[in-house]
């Protein structure tokens, strides 16, 4: 890419927006992700009794909900970034391109 | 936490530390099956289905961009189907279901962290990689630094991770078919180099792609299908189908001998966290090697080239994930089908309590009580056809370092003559190839466990640190790049020598010698790969960092927008 062209979409107010909210964005969802799973081995490493507790009087432990909701919510965390990266931002994407290649 | 993975029963070891170390129990407690010609047919004909896709896929391969990345005409779902048909091996079916056989609630565990590592390389990577590279993910390390040297480092970095990877996976064919088929090792060996050189010589990237496809919906399909007859079988009540887990491993240990409030603890072992997380130090290393390590395996990263956009890329990693998040909660529910169906029943138990063929057959004993003998030789198939695909991307990674990297970039100083490129790529496919076949006999009868743990902490921390740093830190600099990132690959095979599963697992020194005494070297090692880039970057005064340093911008417009990145048309 040519310097004058980056120097020019680089100052573009729509660039500026997409290239923060993004990152913010992508961020928040990158430190979510860390804090549930490092918390999760963290919470073994320290007291495994809490997830050998059994739920009420069955044989389910809180352990399985537990594991199952860490695989469900890196699932979820990264579906939600995909729909809002595919719809919001490449929105703005197109926009920064049509105003660049002008 | 040295003793940690050893003070789970002798034979879940093999299983929970890596998938290597479950390929590794097939070798140790592996004999030589009865010929099961019900698998091998089935086999033959996903062989005959693939050689088809490759004379397909040969037509199509004609320029260096089609043997590395299809044309860069791939789909976000097929890429995504392809990315988790390369990422589930053969050990993380067999081995995650015998692990949660064994010891019940460590096998998920153990199965998360191979999960998430792609919402990382989701939010920060996959739209960066698509819009920066080309070819291989030195494309993207490269970006604004001289070419040389960052090429060197991304090619041995990505071929130390594909030949540990590899050998891994061709020492697991041969203990497997011999379990499973009934065939000879060495056959086994060659028949998987062979079929992996014919696919990726012809058919490049395209035939890897279908092939990595198929294997991922047969999986699927199969491991889908036993999954539904376990809860099935309980009628869809996990609360029945935990109880009676519960209760059969109870009995079991009743039955070996057990005091009955050393049985109830038994039994109710499995329901929780067991020995498998210890001290928190190896908790948190071994979960970075694997979260970071996914962001950094070559061949995964490969695979961002072969879609026509970001958008696909996008869609590629969500379906990806999605697919192999599915995967480990079918595992876990197979591995406690195999506690109920497996265990209690004497055709797969020997006399001596173990199972029939070792720990590793957990799976493929359920198979066999859900579905009978044809649905047995077809899961028998499906591993091996696994194998296949999981080597195949493996080859293709290696051969794009050496080709690309290496021999169009650095010695050709990025003018190759026309064709010459692809056929370096296929000399390489040809030796890589040759070379895996021998290693995979010569490594027999070696202890290999700690071979895709390894491969992981490499990835982790030298491709990642590299890669993260290159595209995200102005500051960053080629010789920060090089030396951070070659800190980061010696320091983690070194701590890995050092550390138990090699050198007392595979170098028979006594327990309790290692000079390094965690499970895995990621913490360490990344510190030192992020220190190293930081430092050496800051310190940097040549007139390369200011080039480097003022490459920032573009390249940063480039990886946000992708203007100027490949387009499916000029790839």
């Amino acid at each position: 890419m040519e310097q004058n062209l980056a120097d020019r979409i680089a100052a573009d107010p729509n660039y500026q927006l997409l290239k923060t909210t993004r990152s913010r964005f992508g961020w928040r969802l990158t430190i979510a992700m860390l804090v549930v799973y490092y918390g999760y081995v963290l919470l073994i490493a320290f007291d495994k009794s809490v997830l050998a507790a059994r739920i009420g009087s069955g044989a389910m432990t809180w352990g399985i909900p537990l594991g199952f909701g860490v695989i469900i919510f890196t699932m979820v965390v990264t579906g939600i970034y995909v729909r809002r990266a595919n719809s919001e931002f490449d929105e703005l994407t197109e926009r920064v391109k049509r105003e660049a290649l002008k | 936490m040295r003793v940690s993975m050893r003070n789970l029963p002798a034979l879940a070891l093999a299983s929970t530390l890596a998938p290597g170390l479950a390929l590794a129990d097939v070798i140790q407690g592996g004999t030589k099956q009865a010929t099961n010609w019900t698998a091998i047919a089935m086999f033959g004909g996903f062989v005959i289905l693939t050689l088809f896709i490759t004379k397909w896929a040969a037509a199509k391969t004609k320029s260096a961009s089609d043997f590395y990345t299809a044309g860069g005409g791939i789909s976000g779902f097929q890429n995504g189907l392809a990315i988790a048909g390369d990422y589930m091996s053969a050990a993380s079916f067999l081995g995650i279901s015998a692990a949660v056989m064994t010891t019940g609630y460590d096998g998920l565990i153990y199965s998360i962290g191979f999960l998430v590592g792609w919402p990382i390389l989701t939010f920060l990577m996959a739209e960066r990689l698509r819009n920066l590279g080309k070819f291989t993910f030195a494309d993207v390390a490269a970006f604004r630094f001289a070419q040389t040297p960052v090429r060197i480092f991304a090619a041995s970095g990505t071929l130390v991770v594909v030949a540990f990877y590899l050998i891994a996976q061709m020492v697991g064919a041969g203990s497997l078919i011999q379990l499973l088929f009934g065939l000879d090792y060495w056959i086994a060996v060659v028949i998987v180099g062979a079929l992996m050189m014919i696919y990726v010589l012809f058919g490049g990237m395209t035939a890897t792609t279908w092939v990595q496809i198929i294997k991922a919906c047969l999986l699927l399909g199969g491991a889908s299908f036993m999954a539904f007859m376990v809860v099935l079988h309980y009628g869809f009540s996990p609360e029945a189908m935990f109880a009676d887990a519960v209760k059969v491993k109870a009995d079991l240990a009743t039955a070996a001998g057990k005091t009955p409030e050393e049985a109830a603890a038994e039994g109710w072992s499995i329901m929780g966290p067991g020995t498998f997380i210890k001290d928190p130090i190896s908790a948190i290393s071994f979960g970075m090697a694997l979260m970071f390590g996914t962001a950094g395996l070559p061949h995964i990263l490969m695979r961002f080239f072969t879609v026509p956009s970001a958008k696909e890329a996008r869609k590629s990693v969500m379906w990806a994930t999605g697919w192999i998040g599915y995967f480990y909660l079918l595992t876990f529910i197979i591995g406690f089908g195999a506690i109920t169906f497996v265990l209690t029943n004497p055709d797969f138990v020997g006399a001596d309590g173990k199972l029939v063929g070792g720990n590793n057959m957990a799976a493929v004993h359920l198979a066999h009580a859900v579905g009978g003998n044809v649905f047995l030789g077809f899961i028998s198939a499906v591993a091996f056809a696994t194998i296949l695909a999981v080597v195949a991307g493996l080859t293709l990674s290696g051969a794009s370092a050496v080709s690309h990297d290496l021999y169009a970039t650095v010695i050709k100083k990025g003018n190759p003559e026309p064709g010459s490129e692809l056929r370096v790529s296929r000399i390489t496919t040809i030796a890589l190839g040759i070379v895996a076949v021998v290693l995979g006999i010569a490594f027999k009868n070696q202890n290999i466990a700690f071979m895709v743990s390894l491969a992981f902490a490499v990835a982790a921390s030298a491709n990642f640190p590299v890669l993260f740093m290159s595209v995200l830190w102005k500051d960053c600099t080629t010789r920060g790049a090089v030396i951070g990132g070659f800190l980061g690959l010696i320091s983690s095979v070194v701590l890995t020598v050092l550390s138990p599963s090699v050198w007392e697992a595979t170098l028979g020194n006594p327990v309790g010698s290692a000079p390094f005494p965690y499970t895995s070297p990621a913490l360490f090692s990344m510190t030192l790969a992020f220190a190293g880039i930081w430092i050496f970057s800051k310190l940097d005064n040549s007139a390369r960092a200011r080039t480097d340093r003022a490459g920032f911008l573009a390249q940063q417009v480039r990886s946000e927008t992708g203007i100027g990145a490949s387009a499916a048309s000029d790839h």
